[in-house]
């Protein structure tokens, strides 16, 4: 909403557009009220140095074809000569004259210059020059009897003001209209409030238009008033200007006035010629399924059964209800009787055509949030009063139609207010003397005596229903800059769950691993699971803003395997990423399978890679899971991967990421993988590790090499040298895995065993029979032990 | 005799003097130190002498030229010593700005970093975190936050619906949340009062991507709720965040807002120490109604909320003017922080 300060301040006296100052003061009360200052712009400012002159007479210069030679009096007595090359202007005629010296808003100082050798003393100006407009076309031709020199601002009536621009929030529907915000602001500023007390008294015969409201839930009043004596004209110069200035055209008085009345009483209403208002009334009705109208936009609008229609009497379309009339229903030159329509709708039936339809009017966006139910009578005798300026034979009719149905909201409501529920949501000390200044001023009247009073509320503040309005009213009157400043004591300390601590320490130790943090889009196209070898099964979201993001994720690879390729494509090879987030895949129940998983990828490495990242994660936060390469994740290289299983539920996958998917990522590296079911990963607390004494005698290493075959998991050998070595082993390394060509389908696997008793030193003895253990537990297993 | 025992005690301290190696020094202290040393031999003479004086005295200057000689040994051992400790310190000379290798540390994501920042704030403050899920009912983004079907406010949400209908459900009713209020309600179902967490969280909005705005972001909510709660508790919360958060010398203020959610609400601007404001988020009295939705009553306790973007205090910390740059996953930008 756009306010003209100078407009704003005949309803109360809230600052002088010229000052600064006031201005601020202004704007930051409503700030405070709420009503956010979005902008302040100064406007009518005027070129300085431009004065009205007088043309004396015009010649023409034979070697100039395009300019005249032009004589003015500026008032001064003396005779100035300029060229100038508008058609417009003959003697007599009064213009603006930009003296010497003068600079022009686009930055040019007017000077002496000369065309022929012949010198210009100054320039003529249109209104475009002077920044009044658009007009190129000739000077702008000032009032005939205007006195000459003098500033022509003054001649014109511009003077400085201020256009200040709110954000007018959903519970104010008042803030739509001037006097809705003038009267708040009165309150704040503790100036006077002066909203119009329009007089004109109905004198004209009785005319009553049929009104007829078929559907009473989305049109709880219509009134209709008939105005005759109606001269369609311009508007008079201080409205048209009012008007420009809050961003409307001009369009003539009847249009105008209509205007006037929304903006300043937030009252949308619409004039209709009676002459071609069919059966002279009104019918409101829903549209029936695919009906047409054109709209005053000229767009042909196809409507549904949920859009509300303003018919006439003989039920053709005329207006959609609330939002914009038909084309076919505007006034013309030649109308001399109007009907005027002040309605209320159902503000979410207006909502619903406005989202479906996209057409948004001023009229829309005021009933969208409520207008006042019960302002028409005002609203009529204003309308009427201000046409009365320009149209002196106006005659206002009595026995106007005024129908209403059962929807319409209760013009007496009220609730009781507790001063020590005020006190208790707001942190105050305010005694129910108080509550009548902070609210009678709005409209919000108080009455009774005691602890707990009555407010009547507003008609124009149908966003007010319960105790609680009525408390953020008193809060904002009161200044929520006085409700103090203390901090609660929480009962408790505060605290990261295990599970967050968790996912914190995973974090550290990814990124001490050398691993980047990756957030990718976790909307995907409907053929990037396919592409990722995964299954195609997944959640849609059913109004996408494109369609390559209308899958929701049920894996964070395919966003990761993206951004592989992305660094690839930018020469960044061999990246490392990890995601921590959620996945979506579909499930029964009130919500889908949610849950949270990590993903880590590693360009340009193999398998084992991702193996050793598992390995640190399950080191530093303990748990595990066994590694099954017979059960290959789908999408993942199917000898070079295994599902990481826990119990009997799989925690994640191992390994790395299949060719064919690779290449449809249009990834070139090899990419290693894991992904972790973090739900069950993280759920998990691990007691704290117990510590095992470490022993002073000294300890001895033991090499053992063992022939495994290809097809027995390096996972048995190591468990059959753990047992082997029995309870002598501390630490075991598999330092070696050397495949013979020349001997394939086994590999040799070297393994250090480091061996320590806690008690003593361990003997030849010891050792050798240790030996023979892991030989035999390697015999057992299928194994040769070579030495 | 006497002069002899000087004459092998000089030529021993030039010997010694001579030493160059802590070898040098070992062959020496084998040939002149202790009792088996030659020093020590000289007393092999002293049989000879004839007076018990005479073999007083030669037998004394002797054991005063073994100790002479042994201080001289040790002496040279010392500084021997030093000058191979110096000698190889000299030679293994290194320019440690001639570094060859890359910075070896993982980069976590700008949103973690401000996520975590702003966590550990809350959390000093006595606040607990509460997590929920991404993909949430009408119910709980909506109706339970006092916006019922129709509610205009539902509109400016620009709510992204997913196609899963739950048991019994109405298709379009599952959706993914606008905000991460929908941890509030489930907190608050889950749990009595008193009531003092957080809830930051992915959130998703039907936004094309430009420079401010993402389809999917990050926020982070408060809520509060106990006996006696009041406005003048949600503007000193509000404060004292802003202080730890950014710095003592800055300051907050509230000014009137509205969301469905909250009455009183209230728009919070942080102040720089330079004066200028920036606006920072929403917040408010928890409704009477929302309460109800959580199964509190609005009579018992009262509270309030407050929430604003993640992703914008990353932006503002690190001068990103471009909120995509963020999610492009890009090394070059990854790097950077």
């Amino acid at each position: 909403m756009k306010l003209l300060l100078s407009w704003l301040n005949e309803y109360g006296d809230f600052g002088d557009p010229t000052d600064e100052a006031a201005v601020a003061r202004a704007s930051e009360a409503l700030t405070s009220l709420g009503m956010e200052v979005e902008s302040i712009d100064p406007i009518g400012d005027t070129v300085d140095g431009v004065v009205t002159a007088r043309i004396l007479r015009l010649e023409s210069h034979p070697d100039a074809a395009k300019v005249q030679r032009v004589y003015v009096d500026a008032g001064d007595g003396e005779e100035r000569h300029v060229w100038c090359g508008a058609d417009n202007i003959s003697a007599d005629d009064i213009v603006p004259l930009a003296t010497l010296g003068t600079t022009m808003p686009n930055g040019m100082t007017i000077e002496r210059r000369g065309i022929l050798g012949i010198d210009s003393e100054g320039m003529l100006c249109s209104a475009q020059e002077l920044g009044l407009g658009e007009d190129h076309s000739g000077i702008r031709l000032l009032p005939s009897q205007t006195p000459l020199g003098m500033p022509y601002g003054d001649a014109l009536g511009i003077t400085p003001d201020v256009l200040i621009e709110i954000n007018a929030t959903r519970n104010r529907p008042d803030a739509w209209g001037y006097v809705g915000v003038a009267r708040d602001l009165a309150a704040k500023m503790n100036v006077a409030f002066r909203p119009p007390e329009p007089v004109f008294d109905a004198v004209g015969d009785v005319r009553t238009p049929p009104v007829e409201i078929v559907d009473g839930d989305r049109c709880a009043r219509f009134t209709s008033t008939v105005l005759s004596g109606v001269r369609v004209v311009e508007s008079a110069d201080w409205m048209q200007r009012r008007l420009t200035a809050a961003g409307m055209r001009p369009i003539s008085n009847v249009v105008d006035v209509s205007n006037y009345v929304m903006l300043e009483l937030n009252q949308p209403n619409h004039a209709y010629d009676v002459e071609t208002l069919g059966g002279g009334g009104f019918r409101i009705r829903l549209a029936s399924e695919g009906e047409h109208l054109m709209t005053l936009d000229e767009i042909d609008r196809t409507l549904s059964s949920d859009d509300l229609l303003i018919c006439d009497a003989d039920d053709t379309p005329i207006g959609v209800g609330g939002v914009m009339g038909g084309l076919d229903s505007e006034i013309s030159d030649s109308t001399t009787t109007v009907a005027l329509e002040m309605a209320w709708f159902q503000p979410v039936g207006i909502g619903r055509t406005v989202t479906r339809t996209g057409l948004r009017s001023e009229a829309s966006q005021r009933f969208e949030r409520g207008v006042d139910p019960f302002g028409m009578p005002n609203a009529i005798t204003r309308f009427a009063e201000l046409l009365a300026e320009t149209c002196p034979d106006l005659v206002l009719h009595a026995g106007g139609s005024d129908e209403r149905s059962a929807n319409l909201p209760d013009e007496n409501r009220s609730v009781d207010v507790r001063i020590s529920n005020v006190n208790r949501i707001l942190g105050t000390s305010l005694s129910s003397d108080d509550l009548a200044p902070l609210l009678d001023p709005i409209g919000y009247i108080v009455s009774g005596t005691g602890d707990t009073r009555t407010v009547q509320l507003p008609t124009w503040r149908l966003d007010s229903t319960a105790e609680i309005d009525v408390i953020e009213e008193i809060a904002r009157h009161h200044g929520y800059d006085k409700l103090g400043s203390t901090v609660p004591k929480p009962p408790d300390h505060g605290g990261l769950t295990v599970r967050q601590q968790r996912r914190r320490e995973i974090r550290q130790v990814l990124l001490g691993l050398g691993i980047n943090e990756a957030m990718p889009n976790p909307f995907l196209a409907p053929d990037t699971l396919a592409k990722a070898g995964l299954p195609g099964d997944a959640l849609r979201i059913t109004n996408p803003l494109v369609s390559d993001e209308s899958v929701l994720r049920t894996s964070q690879r395919p966003g990761l395997l993206r951004a592989v390729a992305f660094n690839e494509s930018h020469r960044r090879t061999g990246v490392a990423l990890f995601e921590i987030g959620h996945v979506y895949p579909p499930a029964e129940g009130e919500l889908p399978g949610e849950y949270e998983q990590l993903t880590v990828v590693l360009a340009g490495a193999e398998a084992p890679a991702a193996m050793s990242v598992w390995r640190e994660l399950t080191a530093a936060l303990g748990g595990g899971a066994r590694i099954d390469q017979s059960k290959v994740p789908a999408g993942l290289h199917a000898t070079r991967s295994a599902t990481l299983q826990a119990g009997k539920e799989p925690l994640g996958a191992v390994g790395e990421v299949a060719p064919d998917v690779l290449a449809a990522f249009d990834v070139t590296e090899r990419v290693a993988i894991l992904e972790v079911d973090l739900d069950q990963f993280l759920a998990r607390e691990p007691k704290a590790t117990q510590w095992k004494p470490t022993s002073r005698f000294p300890s001895s290493d033991l090499d053992v090499s063992l022939v495994v075959a290809d097809e027995i998991p390096a996972e048995k050998a190591e468990k059959a040298v753990r047992q082997g070595a029995g309870k002598f082993l501390v630490d075991l390394d598999l330092f070696d895995n050397y495949r013979n060509p020349e001997q394939p389908g086994q590999r040799a696997l070297g393994y250090r065993v480091r061996l320590q008793a806690p008690d003593r030193n361990l003997t030849d003895a010891d050792i050798a029979e240790i030996r023979r253990g892991i030989e035999a537990a390697a015999t057992k297993l299928g194994a040769e032990m070579r030495s | 005799m006497i002069s002899d025992i000087t004459a092998a005690r000089d030529a021993a301290l030039a010997h010694i003097a001579q030493a160059s190696s802590p070898d040098d020094v070992a062959a020496m202290t084998t040939r002149y130190a202790g009792k088996k040393g030659e020093l020590a031999g000289l007393k092999k003479q002293l049989g000879s002498l004839e007076s018990i004086d005479e073999k007083k005295a030669a037998g004394a200057a002797i054991n005063e030229a073994i100790a002479t000689v042994d201080a001289a040994l040790d002496e040279r051992r010392t500084a021997v010593a030093a000058a191979a400790v110096a000698a190889q310190v000299e030679a293994e000379r290194l320019d440690l700005t001639e570094y060859i290798g890359k910075p070896a540390r993982g980069h976590a994501h700008l949103v973690t970093q401000a996520w975590e920042r702003l966590e550990d704030v809350f959390v000093g403050m006595g606040f607990r975190v509460a997590e929920g899920p991404e993909v949430e009912t009408d119910w709980h983004n909506f109706e339970a936050l006092n916006m019922g079907e129709g509610h205009p406010a539902r509109g400016e949400f620009d709510t992204l619906f997913v196609d899963h209908v739950a048991p019994g459900g109405q298709p379009g009713s599952t959706l993914l949340r606008t905000h991460t209020s929908p941890v509030q309600i489930r907190t608050m179902l889950d749990q009595a009062p008193p009531i003092y967490i957080i809830a930051p969280g992915r959130v998703f909005r039907r936004d094309t991507p430009d420079a401010t705005h993402m389809p999917v972001f990050h926020q982070i909510e408060g809520l509060v709720v106990d006996r006696d709660i009041s406005m003048a508790d949600l503007a000193g919360t509000i404060d004292a965040f802003t202080k730890a958060f950014f710095g003592k010398s800055w300051s907050s203020r509230l000014r009137p807002d509205y969301f469905p959610f909250t009455e009183p609400s209230a728009e919070f601007d942080i102040q720089r120490p330079d004066g200028s404001w920036i606006e920072l988020g929403g917040c408010g009295m928890v409704h009477p109604n929302v309460l109800r939705a959580g199964g509190i009553d609005p009579e018992e306790y009262s509270g309030f909320a407050f929430g604003f973007g993640i992703d914008r205090m990353a932006l503002m910390r690190h001068g990103v003017d471009d909120l995509r740059a963020m999610y492009a996953d890009d090394m070059r930008f990854v790097e950077q922080f």
